[in-house]
């Protein structure tokens, strides 16, 4: 934004967990965040922060070539993206040495090291002092790196272990001075497992999530999965838009979790653009990662999503992050404590109908068999929800190309709420 | 001096009333839906170093915008074009988009043959914007005072960059009204609703601008005046004479030059009191003949002939305006050029004699052959050119001249200490409305840069 351009009255600057930043964007660690060329260039683009491309013990990790591949959309937009890549392929020295440098010249900057290495004291022993000496803000562990380095017995080999999350916890938190992020890995049953268990490690925070097991298309003429290495493939780890509602699911089950309460949480997962992450800060998330997005498009994709940011938080009177954060948690409950008495029935607006028919289809074929085709005096195909059929699913709404053509509208009632748990169709009720 | 088409009739003489009249200067594109422009943001690539960015003349980030539009960011998107232009809402409806952005947009070859509508997303974003008060500041007061002659899109964006810098500005302006060709010479379906002067009220938002209309430099202003008055002085005075055929009977009741007749049709509260030439001719080969020819043909002219001396693709109007012009029925009528003013009895316009042309070894020659075409009028459009009686003071007389127009140096400097100018009155300009904001918007810079740097001196 040009100096005479008015900007909206509002303070994108944040202190998560102890670190402060200028604004809630951070480069999740991969390789936007593999050395201090790309971390400099990050940073002058106007990142708030990165989390270093993780750190392990030498001799280096080595690469393949051929390492990403995505799931397209129809108009070949990446809609998910998977890489078989390892952590850092520099040396450790190498690293340190420019983690300092930078520190050094963006004081203002949030700089996190992430760090995996064997899950013995001796070794978070000896790198800690290390990282420590780099001034940077604080370290992020990679648990969660779900390839390649398991079979070493790191990364999702700790992260599916919450015995082990604690002990490294512990140890991080022993041997280093500043603040501990956790970042959990999503190929576990129940995420609030792992999060608890870095809680009692003494962790300042979680972040979440890292990639997810993934397979993204087969080349069917060689009968191998992509990315292609020689003749072979192996799973990746996949990322981008597509895991955005996994990863949302994920912070919001830590944030309603009581186990966790007031524990910092950085949302990671398919955050492309400002309203992504003002939908992971609703849940509770106090910064925000991105990975994906920036290696599709560069790193200026940070001045739009600050600027809208910015400008929804002032439309809406948000001076703060903080005074957002965590406002959809509450509503997120339970299904059990649903109300069941309440009701939705979908309206179809004529005026924006273009008579396409794809509403009714979903649902006479697959939902209630609650649109009627009809014939109008004039011929015309016209279309109309049997209200007293209606169970609300929203199924004609999600599959009407005509936005705000087909609205729910909430039923009025003059029952009470009443969950499951209090409805006399259930058999298991809890009786009062 | 009476109107030389006062002897036609009126436009609304036959059954047509007003209404209808104005139903054929409507928006010429139609502005996107909400859903069109969601769709077509979404075309957009995101281009690093986009080719479209090098082609707009006034370095709006396009990508930007568009991608802010498809991110529901409007504000956003208004401002990143507005922070480069500050009438892109304007320079959206009238910009030849197919020979600049629009052109070079990467969705042109075979990944799409088509490009990303950026005209009409840019006038969407601007449309759509809903900000509380203007959306750029003004810096502390400076002190300084500059003038500007010519309200125009040059004087009007180099007086509000100048505005946000702290300086305060007075424009002259010749006109009654503000926006020079913008208010006089667009074509009325590009510039609908008034859109000229809505638009220069949000510029104005800005404050620290004053406008002072029927202020004439060379008539009741001097150079001189200005250079002592004030502390940088820019001229934006467009083209403001059209260039004559040189034959004789340019005066005859009948001719008059398109630009003369465009202002009366921008200015009408009522189409249906224009004078129409039922039959008529146009000279010319640029988009001002095609305003004029298509213009005329949508007052209900029966036979519009746009004549020009060379072949089609010498046309300096651009291929959409030719197709818009043909889809109006415009005849067009290549390699004759003007001989003779066919007059009747009682000396008024009847016919245009011209002689048939061609090209020799590049050369435009005449095969001796003539072509006479009867017609009610003739409309000049064969270019504007400097008018001289401007700059004809003791002080501006000494302004140094190139091809015909005012130089400037690379910072829009003239040879004058002090004084700057831009848009079409300078040699570089090229007769788009874009680049006399981008001109306007540069030397606010620089006087703003020499303004600081004598401060500093001083
Ligand atoms: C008929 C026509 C149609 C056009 N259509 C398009 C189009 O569709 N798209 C496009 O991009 N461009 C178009 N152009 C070109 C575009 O309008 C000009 O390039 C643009 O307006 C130039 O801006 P300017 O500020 O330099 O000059 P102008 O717009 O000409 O403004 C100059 C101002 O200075 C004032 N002035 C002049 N002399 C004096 C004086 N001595 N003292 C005080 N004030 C004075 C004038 O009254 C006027 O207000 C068209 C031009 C014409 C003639
Ligand atoms: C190529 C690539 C390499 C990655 N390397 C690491 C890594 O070394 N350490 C780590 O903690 N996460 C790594 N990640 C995971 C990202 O940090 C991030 O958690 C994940 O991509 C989800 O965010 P996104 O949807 O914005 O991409 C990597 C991701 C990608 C795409
Ligand atoms: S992006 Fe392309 S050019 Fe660059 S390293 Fe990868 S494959 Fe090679």
């Amino acid at each position: 934004m040009k100096a005479f351009a008015k900007k909206p009255d509002v303070d994108l600057s944040i202190e998560f967990a102890g670190i402060r930043s200028p604004n809630p964007f951070w480069l999740a660690s991969a390789p936007p965040t593999d050395k201090a060329y790309n971390v400099e260039r990050a940073y002058e683009a106007g990142w708030g922060g990165v989390v270093w491309k993780t750190l392990g013990e030498d001799p280096a990790a080595v690469n393949v070539s051929s390492r990403y591949s995505a799931h397209f959309g129809k108009n070949r937009e990446v809609l998910g993206f998977n890489n078989i890549e390892l952590i850092t392929d520099r040396s450790l020295e190498i690293n340190l040495r420019e983690i300092t440098e930078v520190k050094k010249r963006w004081p203002d900057r949030a700089l996190i090291v992430s760090l995996m290495v064997p899950c013995v004291e001796e070794s978070w022993k000896a790198i800690l002092p290390l990282v420590e000496a780099t001034g940077a803000d604080g370290i992020e562990l990679n648990l969660g790196c779900p390839h390649g380095m398991p079979e070493r017995g790191m990364g999702a080999a700790v992260g599916q272990n919450p015995d082990l999350i604690e002990q490294v916890t512990r140890w991080c938190k022993q041997y280093y001075s500043k603040p501990v992020i956790v970042k959990l890995t999503p190929n576990i049953t129940d995420i609030r497992v792992p999060a608890r268990a870095a809680m009692r490690g003494g962790a300042d925070a979680v972040s979440l999530i890292n990639t997810i097991n993934s397979i993204t298309s087969i080349d069917l003429d060689n009968m191998v999965a992509k990315p292609t290495v020689g003749s072979q493939s192996t799973h990746g780890g996949y990322c981008g838009a597509a895991v955005k509602p996994i990863a949302m699911n994920m912070v919001a089950e830590i944030a309603r979790d009581p186990e966790t309460q007031g524990l910092p949480i950085c949302g990671i997962g398919g955050i492309s653009n400002w309203r992504d992450a003002a939908e992971f800060a609703a849940l509770g998330a106090g910064a925000m990662q991105v990975c994906t997005a920036a290696m599709l498009h560069g790193f200026r994709i940070v001045e739009e999503m600050q600027d809208g940011l910015a400008r929804w938080m002032a439309e809406k009177g948000y001076r703060s992050l903080a005074e957002f954060s965590g406002k959809a948690v509450a509503n997120t409950t339970d299904w059990k404590y649903l109300d069941m008495n309440f009701q939705t029935i979908a309206h179809i607006d004529q005026d924006t109908c273009i008579q396409c028919g794809r509403c009714y289809i979903a649902c006479e074929d697959t939902s209630h068999q609650s649109i009627a085709k009809l014939i109008d005096a004039s011929g015309a195909r016209r279309y109309e929800v049997i209200e007293e059929e209606c169970v609300g699913c929203n199924l004609c709404q999600i599959t009407c190309p005509v936005e705000d053509c087909i609205s729910m509208v909430p039923q009025p009632s003059d029952k009470p709420y009443m969950s499951w748990n209090e409805d006399p169709r259930n058999p298991f009720r809890e009786s009062a | 001096m009476t109107h030389p088409l006062d002897h036609l009739s009126r436009a609304g003489d036959d059954t047509r009333d007003s209404a209808s009249l104005e139903a054929n200067f409507s928006d010429l594109h139609p502005p996107l839906t909400q859903r069109q422009a969601f769709i077509e943001s979404q075309r957009c690539l995101y281009c690093y170093d986009a080719p479209c960015v090098e082609a707009c003349p006034s370095d709006i980030d396009i990508p930007r915008f568009i991608r802010e539009i498809a991110e529901d960011n409007i504000n956003g998107a208004a401002q990143t074009i507005l922070e480069e232009n500050i009438l892109g809402g304007s320079c959206a409806r009238v910009c030849p988009t197919e020979i600049l952005c629009e052109q070079s947009c990467v969705r042109n070859h075979d990944a799409e043959c088509q490009p990303v509508l950026i005209g009409l997303l840019q006038r969407h974003a601007v449309d759509h914007m809903h900000f509380d008060g203007h959306p750029f500041m003004r810096a502390a007061d400076t002190g300084k005072h500059i003038a500007i002659v010519g309200a125009g899109p040059a004087g009007l964006s180099c007086a509000h960059r100048l505005a946000t810098y702290g300086h305060r500005v007075t424009i002259f302006e010749a006109e009654a009204k503000t926006g020079g060709l913008n208010e006089y010479g667009i074509a009325r379906y590009k510039l609908v609703d008034d859109y000229a002067q809505k638009e220069i009220d949000f510029l104005l938002e800005i404050g620290g601008i004053e406008i002072r209309h029927g202020q004439r430099l060379g008539d009741n202003l001097d150079l001189e005046t200005l250079q002592h008055g004030y502390d940088s002085v820019f001229l934006g005075l467009g083209l403001g004479t059209s260039r004559q055929l040189g034959l004789s009977g340019e005066h005859a009741v009948g001719l008059m030059p398109a630009t003369d007749y465009i202002k009366e049709l921008r200015q009408t509260d009522d189409l249906s009191e224009l004078p129409l030439a039922k039959r008529c001719v146009v000279i010319g080969a640029g988009n001002t003949a095609i305003d004029m020819a298509v213009q005329m043909a949508r007052l209900g002219a029966d036979a519009v002939t746009l004549v020009y001396r060379r072949g089609v693709e010498s046309m300096a109007a651009t291929g959409h305006e030719q197709e818009i012009a043909k889809a109006n029925g415009v005849r067009i009528v290549t390699w004759a050029q003007p001989e003779r003013i066919l007059l009747d009895d009682a000396g008024r316009v009847a016919g245009m004699r011209f002689a048939r042309t061609e090209s020799r070894g590049g050369a435009l020659v005449t095969t001796g052959e003539t072509l006479d075409i009867p017609t009610d009028a003739v409309f000049t459009a064969i270019g504007q050119a400097f008018e001289a009686a401007s700059l004809s003071d003791a002080r501006a007389s000494q302004l140094g001249h190139e091809a015909g127009k005012i130089e400037v140096d690379g910072n829009f400097r003239t040879s004058l200490a002090g004084v700057f100018a831009g848009g079409d009155c300078i040699a570089a300009g090229q007769d788009l409305t874009v680049q006399a904001v981008q001109h306007g918007k540069l030397a606010a810079q620089a006087i703003h840069n020499e303004i600081m740097a004598q401060q500093e001196v001083a």
